[in-house]
């Protein structure tokens, strides 16, 4: 199965992961400084920054789009909750 | 006792206050005790173009406050209505409202969209709405009502609206408190000083950061006239209460740890002596790390109440509880449930305990740190009865690792999924 690199900047800690696997799947059990509410996708608590490999994360759904909007997240930002591996590649967040 | 006001009361030029009395609330939002009610303050601006309604009342007090409406306006009049917050005490007569005056133009803050969408259901797409921030106006010929932005004071769309002319800060829950008195402003009500900061503790307190960003956008504006929804209007040095804010923003505890200092602290039950023993080895291994002050408390010895402050001002936070019936000790549970009226988003937390059958207690207290917002970067550890000297090794090295963590000392780590699927 494809896995890709997920690295949790805030604490150092990077996480082989199979694709399809969901941030918050990981961030919570490393202990990384991504926070939830809902869990959701509905109040944009979660918000992450992708630092590097935005494009190894799954396309943001309609939900996702619109509570990006809703909370006027930049265009590095991210659901943790929505947001998926996509593919093997290397990608880089941390809490926005 | 308060007599309820039947007509509204001018506080300013062009300015009326038209909202309700509720003496005999007794409990708010089942958090807040009240001796003597609240009041749901709402207000008219009058203007040459036409009047801003700001706020509304709790839906039962609807009538009251059509009727003092009615008494100072038409409703085709109703240029504007400002809705500083949307929480149903302040919101409830605005599906009404917006029926009687369909025309009026809502301003609602970009983060109370969700809300007014919820509050009106199909009915929102038949009005007109602005999404306000920071320094958008609404104008009413000659007067000019500005917002000011103020997140989670207490609720993500929290604004305050201030009218430039008179210098008036309609603050909403900002410098409101729950007392009613029918005398209304504060230099003449009885003495809500208590009922100021009791109110800031329960409703405020756990957004401290949001509050000190919020006074460094109404200090400067020097209000004359403060006028909150609920309590007192403040009218009699209004800038002694914002400087309050500022001073019940600070930590409640009056000496501090060296800033360069993370506080970790480790609260403990333990019937037999098990989990205690877990507790002192963690306290050992956590102690080992420079640049951490590690703190060891028993609940049996203690009261919840200075130990949310003292929680307040820590950096990480350890609960320590065995297995009693398939679940944690009622005294950890009293601290974690009281932990909602301070902040500890981001805070650091871990679990540990002893347990004879299923030890259930520990992934139930670490889930609720990670419901709290704070992060739990170790797996905490369970061990059936009498840990063994291997196993205090064990509780040894999970203090070291999680004092690491919160001194930014971790070292840099590659795991694998499977590692974390336990």
């Amino acid at each position: 199965m494809a896995k890709g690199k997920l690295t949790f900047q805030d604490i150092g800690v990077s996480v082989s992961v199979p694709a399809g696997t969901r941030v918050i799947e990981i961030s919570e059990k490393v202990g990384a400084g991504i926070i939830y509410g809902c869990r959701e996708g509905d109040c944009g608590t979660c918000l992450m920054t992708v630092v590097e490999g935005a494009e190894h994360l799954s396309e943001p759904t309609a939900l996702e789009d619109r509570v990006l909007k809703e909370n006027m997240a930049g265009k590095n930002m991210r659901c943790a909750c929505q947001a998926q591996v996509a593919d093997e590649g290397e990608i880089v967040i941390k809490p926005a | 006792m308060a007599r309820q006001e039947l007509k509204p009361v001018e506080i300013a030029n062009g300015v009326h206050w038209v909202g309700a009395l509720d003496p005999d609330l007794r409990m708010f939002d089942l958090i807040l005790k009240t001796a003597n009610g609240t009041s749901y303050n709402a207000y008219v601006v009058h203007g040459g173009e036409g009047v801003a309604v700001i706020d509304t009342v709790k839906e039962e007090f609807s009538e009251i406050y059509f009727s003092k409406l009615e008494q100072i306006t038409s409703y085709e009049r109703i240029k504007a209505v400002i809705l500083n917050h949307l929480e149903p005490d302040h919101a409830g007569a605005v599906p009404e409202l917006m029926r009687r005056a369909p025309h009026a133009h809502i301003f609602v803050s970009t983060r109370g969209l969700k809300l007014l969408q919820a509050l009106l259901k199909d009915e929102l797409e038949n009005y007109q709405y602005t999404l306000t921030d920071t320094g958008d106006v609404c104008s009413l010929g000659e007067r000019t009502l500005s917002f000011i932005n103020t997140p989670y004071l207490h609720w993500p769309d929290t604004q305050c609206t201030y009218l430039e002319d008179e210098k008036l800060l309609f603050s909403g829950d900002v410098f409101g408190c729950h007392f009613c008195d029918d005398r209304l402003y504060n230099d003449l009500v009885g003495d809500f000083r208590f009922s100021f900061e009791y109110y800031f503790k329960h409703i405020m307190r756990p957004f401290k950061r949001w509050v000190l960003e919020a006074m460094d956008k109404i200090e400067p504006l020097q209000p004359r006239l403060i006028a909150p929804a609920h309590g007192p209007i403040l009218r009699d040095n209004p800038l002694e209460y914002v400087k309050s804010y500022r001073t019940l923003s600070n930590s409640y505890l009056t000496k501090k740890i060296d800033a360069r200092e993370k506080s970790l602290l480790i609260f403990y039950m333990s019937a037999y002596g098990a989990t205690a023993d877990m507790a002192k080895h963690i306290h050992a291994g956590a102690s080992e790390i420079e640049g951490v002050r590690v703190s060891l408390y028993d609940l049996q010895g203690g009261e919840i109440e200075p130990f949310i402050d003292l929680i307040e001002g820590a950096d990480g936070l350890l609960f320590g509880s065995p297995t009693i019936n398939g679940d944690a000790v009622k005294p950890v549970w009293d601290v974690l449930a009281s932990l909602i009226s301070i902040e500890t988003r981001g805070k650091l937390g871990g679990a540990f305990g002893s347990y004879g059958w299923s030890g259930e207690a520990v992934r139930m207290i670490e889930d609720r740190l990670r419901g709290l917002k704070m992060r739990v970067p170790e797996r905490g550890l369970r061990m059936k009865f009498h840990p063994t000297e291997d196993e205090l090794e064990e509780c040894h090295a999970y203090g070291l690792a999680l004092a690491e963590a919160l001194a930014g000392k971790a070292k840099p780590k590659e795991l694998d999924f499977a590692d974390l699927q336990m």
